[in-house]
């Protein structure tokens, strides 16, 4: 069993964790025109690399959803960190 | 040569001296009609077709390993046209009557068994969805039966039937005309087939780029040097995003590992396929002996092809709770292929992004059952730069359209 890295929880087994989807996905400005082109890239088309691969990902039992970056082929997690922002 | 009984008695007698090679080995040539990249069964059929039903024999197959050793040949052969969608119904079932015929149209068997498959019910509430499944097969023109409880029983006896089973079985869509095949014979047989009519096959040679002129795909570039095609074809299954990096374009799919196991060999216990979607888990039995099981996707995208421990125990653990009898049976090996997943888990047949370069990927858990059609399909696409009716919904513009062919019901569990 593998374990990923919760920014929150710390290591913990991967099966706590879902993948959500790729990092940097912007959801399309939908106050101006957005082209059914558009709109199906955001939808379904994927990065998918065969490689390093920059996620987000959340950990099942305290919420947190950050971001993951690892390699797709070794299974090797790179770095972790959270998306929220520190609390003032 | 034609294999045949005669000639295996002939063969035999004379020490097995006489057989040739079932397909050459050649150098690639600088140009073809067509390239088609991929030698998995679906590469190799659509070889096969468009040399033999429309007349084109300029073509090479190029894979970066060896035939048939992507998912063609690490899949648990299930062969079914149970789905749900008349748009499905016509593909796979075309691949069915394919599958019928094609040892002798091939001359080479390709071991299609029809033993039949059933997807248990777990519940009334599943035997109401089950009966609506069989009601659509049926519409569908596909033969499909709904089993009551002691039916199931009847077929496969070795399923868990006890009074306490955590899935009681109520009954079970059936398919009759189902059954499993010989994964590398499949391969094997398209790829004889095809080097007979013409096609060159070439192995250990790797795409590395999409040579595009004008706009247009001219060929591609490999670990062999570069190769012209008047059109190109990609057959790559779980690494079709990496091709549509090469070529500057994006797919809807997701590659992810499946995973599979087969035990020892043990003596003849299940004459069928039998599928619990509620444990995630199917299974039959090799005519070999060897139990083989699968189940669903693992749960993290990748490019690892190999098992891993989450799906291995969710997988054994539901083979051991659906066929109790089954517990003590050791493994004797387990692997993983990485597929092609699209949002609908229907495949993609159809012109990519950039002209004179095809697809044919997003087969996902399930295309070992469609290669005949597939490849037929596919040939036909490529020799008319048109489709064929059948493939029409399947093409990449119904993600745009938003005419999704959604099937995550019929294939939500892997085979
Ligand atoms: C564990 C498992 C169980 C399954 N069970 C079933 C089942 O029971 N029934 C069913 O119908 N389906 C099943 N499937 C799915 C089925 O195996 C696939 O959908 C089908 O084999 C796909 O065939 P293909 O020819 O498209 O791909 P593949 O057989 O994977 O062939 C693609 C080929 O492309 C080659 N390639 C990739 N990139 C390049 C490149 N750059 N240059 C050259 N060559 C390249 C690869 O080496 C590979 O040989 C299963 C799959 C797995 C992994
Ligand atoms: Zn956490």
């Amino acid at each position: 069993m593998q374990r990923f890295p919760c920014p929150f929880c710390g290591l913990r087994d991967e099966r706590e964790f879902s993948y959500v989807g790729d990092f940097g996905k912007v959801r399309p400005d939908t106050k101006a025109r957005v082209s059914d082109a558009e709109w199906a890239a955001y939808l379904y088309d994927q990065k998918n690399p065969k490689g390093q691969s920059t996620e987000i990902w959340v950990h099942l039992p305290c919420q947190e959803y950050f971001k993951m970056t690892r390699d797709t082929v070794s299974m090797d997690v790179i770095d972790a960190a959270p998306l929220r922002k520190p609390a003032q | 040569m034609k294999y045949s009984a005669f000639s295996i008695l002939r063969e035999g007698l004379r020490g097995h001296r006489g057989w040739a090679k079932a397909w050459h080995n050649p150098t690639p040539k600088d140009t073809y009609d067509v390239v088609i990249i991929g030698g998995g069964g679906h590469g190799l059929a659509t070889a096969y077709y468009l040399a033999k039903n429309h007349g084109v024999s300029r073509v090479a197959v190029i894979e970066k390993g060896w035939l048939g050793g992507g998912n063609t040949g690490r899949n648990t052969t299930a062969i079914r046209s149970n789905y749900f969608y008349p748009q499905s119904t016509a593909l796979y079932d075309l691949s069915v009557r394919l599958y019928e015929d094609l040892s002798r149209e091939l001359n080479y068997n390709v071991m299609f068994s029809q033993r039949g498959i059933m997807t248990l019910a777990h519940s009334e509430p599943d035997m109401e969805m089950a009966a609506r499944q069989v009601n659509a097969m049926q519409l569908g023109g596909v033969d499909a039966e709904l089993l009551n409880r002691d039916q199931v029983r009847k077929y496969a006896p070795l399923l868990n039937f006890r009074d306490d089973a955590r899935f009681p079985i109520h009954g079970a869509t059936w398919q009759g005309r189902a059954g499993t095949g010989r994964h590398d014979a499949v391969a094997w047989g398209y790829a004889r087939a095809a080097d007979s009519l013409g096609v060159d096959i070439i192995q250990n040679c790797a795409v590395t780029g999409v040579l595009i002129e004008g706009g247009v795909c001219k060929g591609v570039e490999t670990s062999q040097g570069l190769i012209r095609a008047g059109k190109v074809g990609a057959a790559v299954a779980g690494h079709s995003t990496n091709l549509a990096d090469m070529a500057g374009y994006s797919l809807p799919i997701h590659s992810y590992a499946l995973q599979a196991f087969v035990s020892e060999p043990v003596k003849p216990v299940m004459n069928t396929v039998a599928l619990s979607p509620a444990l995630g888990v199917y299974f039959s039995q090799s005519d070999k002996g060897g139990i083989v099981v699968g189940g669903g996707l693992d749960r993290v995208p990748s490019y690892g092809q190999r098992g891993n421990t989450p799906m291995h125990d969710v997988v054994l653990g539901g083979l051991v709770e659906m066929a109790p009898i089954l517990a003590k049976v050791k493994l004797l090996r387990h692997w993983g292929g990485i597929v092609d997943v699209t949002p609908d888990s229907s495949p993609i047949i159809g012109p990519s992004p950039v002209p004179g370069l095809y697809l044919n990927c997003g087969w996902g858990t399930g295309g070992f059952k469609a290669i005949p059609a597939g490849g037929y399909l596919f040939a036909h696409l490529l020799a008319r730069d048109s489709h064929h009716e059948i493939s029409r919904p399947f093409d990449l513009d119904r993600f745009q359209t938003g005419h999704l062919i959604d099937e995550s019901a019929a294939s939500g569990i892997a085979h």
